[in-house]
């Protein structure tokens, strides 16, 4: 209510960006990366799937190639570059959205167990030491084998990396609020359950769900990436990263640019997000590890 | 100290269960398994007599039972490509699967541990700086492609080493390597901090203090302190000798049981896939039993807590 009264010109020298170099430039890259998802339709130069069956394999500019196709071409006469820009729109959507996904159901278990105590907890509980003690992988891979794979339920399915995590968290940290003045005087005041957790325990533990998801979010691409890569994820005519690498690999001899371009955003993205998140989690939440 | 193992047996047994009815729900979520299993333009009546075989009417209860006693009794059904037992067919890939990953993992800590620990005693030092910019490195490079780059190096370019199959010891190296780099990446990673963990506790300046020399302080104070944690996740590496390859197999065509898997999901061979899953589940849930029961050896805290009834 105060902010309106304080001029915001005051607060702006206040507020100094002091970011480390190598989170300066992971967050440029994120922002990058983010700008290319965003605008894929305008900055890429051809279709995904637009051939070019005169120019097949040919190589980037630098290696003997023309600048219709600055970084080549695939098999079938493709433009490596609008791939990898469609790429990179697929595996941040599902990374992101298999990120918000196990972070809000995995938020409101823990909530519920810090609830309702009792019975719940224990079944949360037991739930979570049950998927803490299986590779997700594997389960990943039984699931995709039961129920056959469509890009919604894969983009659920790795919502549920990490879910424990964030269960386990919300569950010690909403424990802890209960317990203090706050929550108590508000659910005093006659607000509801929804409204203690929603409007008043989660701000206050924001920061930590925040960095979890920070540190999930390149652990999802690469798991999207991997499972791709193996072909039981993102199915064609659709591309992802992985997706691009694992098709790559048939022309690993003939022409690496194919993979070697999807498999070099892979490693800076994770890079920068990981550099990104472990800076935040050291600034925001020491305790974390 | 035996009601600690009883607890602890007892929560390893409540997983397997688990795991088992996680199978079980999702094959009967997944659709009419005799649909599944038999073509969709199959006669009515071939369908209804493979259902009354199967015990597909009878209530959901019974049918549980049913696959829970089968299950105990070792029958996992067959695999669905070529008739042959599920158990037989994982059996045979275990052996090729852990040529690779024992001796991965004999790289992981014989790398991993010494730099991690290295690194922590040796805070902000250039060694520790490039020990963890390697460590991040290995944690974001996906195996999948730090494979294939080595194949484009090592097999392609310099045409030193083969870039798959399983012919000879040398078709190991690519492989072993590739998943020796990452998880002795992670141990690395995760060794430093524990260590550094301990080290600003304050039991460790009180031993200084005192006048121990630093190497005593390490060898007796540090050192144990910190296995405790490190323990976990060596833990975690040992349950996924099994399927730990997964990725790695299919990059070099190992014919372990990561490939075997890959190849189920992409065939729906369920009873393959539903066999490999229990497996997993059992090596897991097996190291991390023998993790807690090293976690009472280790930490005489935890065995007396637990003893005292505390817990």
């Amino acid at each position: 209510m105060s902010d309106a009264t304080l001029p915001a010109v005051a607060a702006a020298p206040r507020f100094r960006l002091n970011l480390p170099l190598g989170v300066a430039i992971g967050v440029s890259w994120i922002l990058l990366m983010l700008a290319v998802a965003v605008l894929a339709d305008v900055i890429s130069p051809y279709a995904y799937t637009a051939l070019d069956l005169r120019n097949r394999l040919s190589p980037p500019v630098g290696m003997g190639g023309v600048w219709a196709h600055p970084l080549g071409t695939d098999e079938l006469g493709r433009d490596v570059l609008s791939r990898l820009i469609y790429s990179i729109r697929m595996s941040l959507l599902i990374a992101f959205g298999a990120t918000i996904i196990g972070a809000v159901f995995g938020t409101t278990m823990g909530f519920l167990a810090a609830h309702f105590r009792g019975w719940v907890e224990q079944a949360v509980l037991a739930l979570v030491d049950f998927s803490a003690s299986l590779p997700f992988l594997i389960l990943a891979l039984a699931v995709l084998a039961f129920f056959g794979n469509s890009l919604s339920l894969f983009i659920v399915l790795l919502g549920f990396h990490a879910w424990e995590r964030y269960a386990r968290i919300a569950r010690g940290l909403a424990i802890s609020a209960g317990a203090q003045g706050y929550a108590a005087a508000v659910r005093q005041l006659g607000a509801g359950p929804l409204r203690v957790y929603g409007r008043h325990i989660l701000p206050n533990i924001a920061s930590t769900l925040i960095v979890s998801m920070t540190l999930a979010f390149p652990e999802i691409i690469l798991l999207e990436s991997g499972l791709s890569f193996l072909g039981l994820g993102v199915q064609p005519p659709s591309t992802s990263l992985g997706n691009m690498v694992g098709y790559g690999r048939e022309y690993l001899t003939r022409a690496p640019w194919i993979l070697l371009a999807p498999a070099f955003t892979i490693i800076t993205t994770t890079l920068a997000v990981s550099m990104v998140g472990d800076w935040l989690r050291d600034r925001l939440d020491p305790t974390l590890r | 100290m035996l009601r600690f193992l009883a607890t602890r047996l007892a929560r390893a047994l409540i997983t397997i269960v688990m795991v088992v009815t996680f199978a079980f729900v999702v094959l009967r979520l997944s659709g009419d398994p005799a649909l599944l299993i038999m073509s969709v333009d199959a006669p009515p009546e071939a369908i209804a007599a493979f259902r009354a075989s199967w015990g597909l009417d009878d209530p959901l209860w019974q049918q549980y039972l049913k696959y829970f006693t089968a299950i105990l009794h070792g029958d996992l059904g067959r695999s669905m490509r070529d008739g042959r037992d599920a158990i037989a067919l994982v059996a045979e890939r275990i052996p090729a699967t852990l040529a690779l990953t024992l001796p991965a993992l004999a790289i992981k800590l014989s790398i991993g541990i010494p730099s991690g620990i290295y690194a922590a005693l040796h805070r902000n030092s250039l060694t520790d700086r490039v020990v963890m910019g390697l460590a991040v490195l290995g944690f974001t490079v996906p195996s999948f492609v730090l494979g294939l780059l080595l194949v484009l190096v090592f097999a392609v370019q310099l045409g030193w080493l083969p870039s798959g199959g399983q012919d000879s010891w040398r078709h190991a190296i690519l492989p072993v390597i590739t998943l020796g780099a990452g998880g002795a990446a992670v141990l690395a990673r995760f060794t430093r901090s524990a260590m550094l963990e301990v080290l600003g506790q304050p039991y460790i300046r009180t031993a200084s203090a005192k006048g121990v020399p630093w190497r005593a302080v390490v060898r007796n104070h540090a050192l144990p302190n910190a296995a405790i944690p490190t323990v976990t996740i060596i833990g975690f590496m040992v349950g996924s000798l099994i399927a730990g390859a997964v990725v790695v197999e299919s990059v070099f065509s190992w014919p372990g049981v990561g490939r075997l898997l890959v190849v189920a999901v992409a065939n729906r061979d369920l009873a393959v896939v539903q066999c490999i899953l229990l497996l997993v589940a059992g090596t897991m849930v097996a190291s991390n039993l023998v993790v807690d029961l090293l976690y009472g050896a280790l930490d005489p805290r935890l065995r007396q807590a637990r003893a005292g009834g505390a817990a």
